[in-house]
């Protein structure tokens, strides 16, 4: 009898909390439950105009978003600009020394330059990848620890398409993996679910640069078993998916407990314009 | 003039909740921080919405809790309506708690606070990984619902501030 009492109370309970509306309540808790259950299962279709609706929603959100992250952002940025006066000093020397190196660097790359330009004219190669470089700027970067992306004001109205590579200098960051009608979302080379072909020279090591939520770190996998890598090479893109373009250097590798791990150029906390290979 | 300051007053107390989630929600803020190598990140819109559900259901009305989930989805990159369903479940949650309480205690709101975040975590997990085939490692996302309910008593406490404040302007209209 009271096991009956008390699933009574049970039931009531939950139909008082799902079903019941407030005062100030237009819909039950249970309509919008399902409601929010019809909209997930609308990822679904990911073309026609229930993409189209999508996309133009994003694109409101995101412009929202960048109002409210305005004041934040502000407060940041004249943080950040404190921090840097602070240090100049101390890099100035650096800075100096680096002068130095950079300027017979400078010059052996013009040499290089020169001299590659010459033996492919000699094998008659053809640039098989395009390299138009379309400057975008970040409008939203809040990044999480499962998440690692930012949104950038270019979108399918600039031939932006998935997959294209994205670079912040002459370094790879991450692809394009979402495009709207004016902004588009690119997934940072760190995050969980980004997994890229990469090529490790010396060596021409083929293998899988793999994000793991770290901002500094991401992993190598894949790599033949009678292949060593050492400490300090560079990883650059290997163009193997036909998408991204190749050779664009993305950091340098680093053994840590056993593992390749590759430190990546770019420090991505920093990042306010970013070109795209298009 | 003073009775309509006070009006104003009160509707800003009002939205105020309203204010927060939307600023949460639309710049993607989760206090994260690193320490020793670990991320450690918090869920205050969870708190938020089991806060003043649970105390005083009439303030945000769930409407607007599914409009911040969508937009929440967006910002996050999240399958759109997946974090409507998990805010409107912690609702469900809140309100069922409500209704069987009788003597209204914080530690029982922090305990059913923190089993209501593990039911809620576990659900978004599923549907993450089963259905949208998503990488999210479950051991972050248990950390943030663990460290998201140790704060509870500390914001509970600021919000309980703010909800005398309403109720005191409410009963002097």
């Amino acid at each position: 009898m009271s096991i009956e009492t008390g699933r009574d109370n049970f039931s009531i309970s939950i139909r008082s909390a799902f079903l019941k509306k407030g005062t100030r309540q237009k819909f039950s808790l249970l309509t919008l439950i399902f409601i929010s259950i019809l909209v997930i299962s609308l990822e679904y279709f990911q073309k026609g105009p229930i993409d189209k609706f999508r996309s133009v929603t994003k694109d409101l959100i995101f412009k929202g978003s960048n109002i409210f992250s305005y004041p934040s952002n502000f407060f940041e940025e004249k943080y950040s600009l404190l921090n840097q006066h602070l240090d100049i000093y101390e890099k100035s020397i650096i800075y100096k020394d680096n002068q130095k190196q950079l300027e017979f660097l400078k010059y052996e790359n013009e040499y290089f330059k020169n001299e590659n330009a010459l033996l492919k004219k000699k094998i008659d190669e053809k640039n098989l990848y395009s390299q138009t470089l379309l400057l975008s700027k970040v409008i939203l970067d809040k990044q999480s620890p499962y998440l690692k992306s930012f949104i950038i004001n270019k979108g399918f109205n600039d031939g932006l398409k998935i997959g294209l590579a994205v670079t912040e200098g002459y370094y790879y960051i991450g692809k394009i993996v979402d495009v709207n009608y004016l902004s588009s979302r690119v997934l940072l080379a760190s995050d969980l679910n980004s997994k890229i072909p990469v090529i490790v020279e010396p060596g021409s090591i083929n293998a899988i640069l793999s994000g793991n939520g770290d901002n500094k770190f991401a992993e190598l996998e894949y790599l033949p078993e009678n292949e060593i890598v050492k400490d300090g090479s560079l990883v650059f893109t290997s163009g193997a998916d036909g998408i991204i373009p190749p050779a664009i250097p993305i950091g340098k590798v680093k053994s840590i407990s056993e593992k390749k791990m590759v430190n990546f150029f770019v420090d991505f906390s920093q990042i306010k314009y970013v070109g795209v290979k298009k | 003039m003073s009775r309509s300051l006070n009006f104003l007053f009160l509707s800003i107390l009002n939205y105020l909740p309203h204010i927060i989630i939307l600023f949460l929600v639309f710049t993607g803020t989760d206090f994260s921080f690193v320490f020793s190598g670990m991320n450690f990140s918090f869920n205050i819109v969870y708190l938020v919405i089991f806060y003043w559900v649970l105390k005083k259901p009439d303030v945000i009305g769930f409407g607007f809790i599914f409009l911040a989930g969508i937009i929440n989805d967006v910002v996050l990159n999240l399958p759109i309506g997946l974090s409507a369903f998990i805010y409107l479940l912690m609702c469900g949650i809140a309100s069922f708690i409500r209704t069987i309480t009788l003597v209204p205690n914080i530690f029982y709101d922090w305990v059913f606070f923190f089993i209501g975040l593990l039911i809620i975590s576990s659900i978004y997990y599923i549907i993450l990984t089963l259905i949208f085939n998503s990488d999210i490692l479950y051991g972050i996302l248990m950390l943030q619902a663990f460290l998201t309910a140790l704060v509870y008593p500390l914001i509970a406490k600021l919000f309980d501030g703010l909800f005398k404040a309403i109720v005191g302007k409410e009963n002097a209209e």
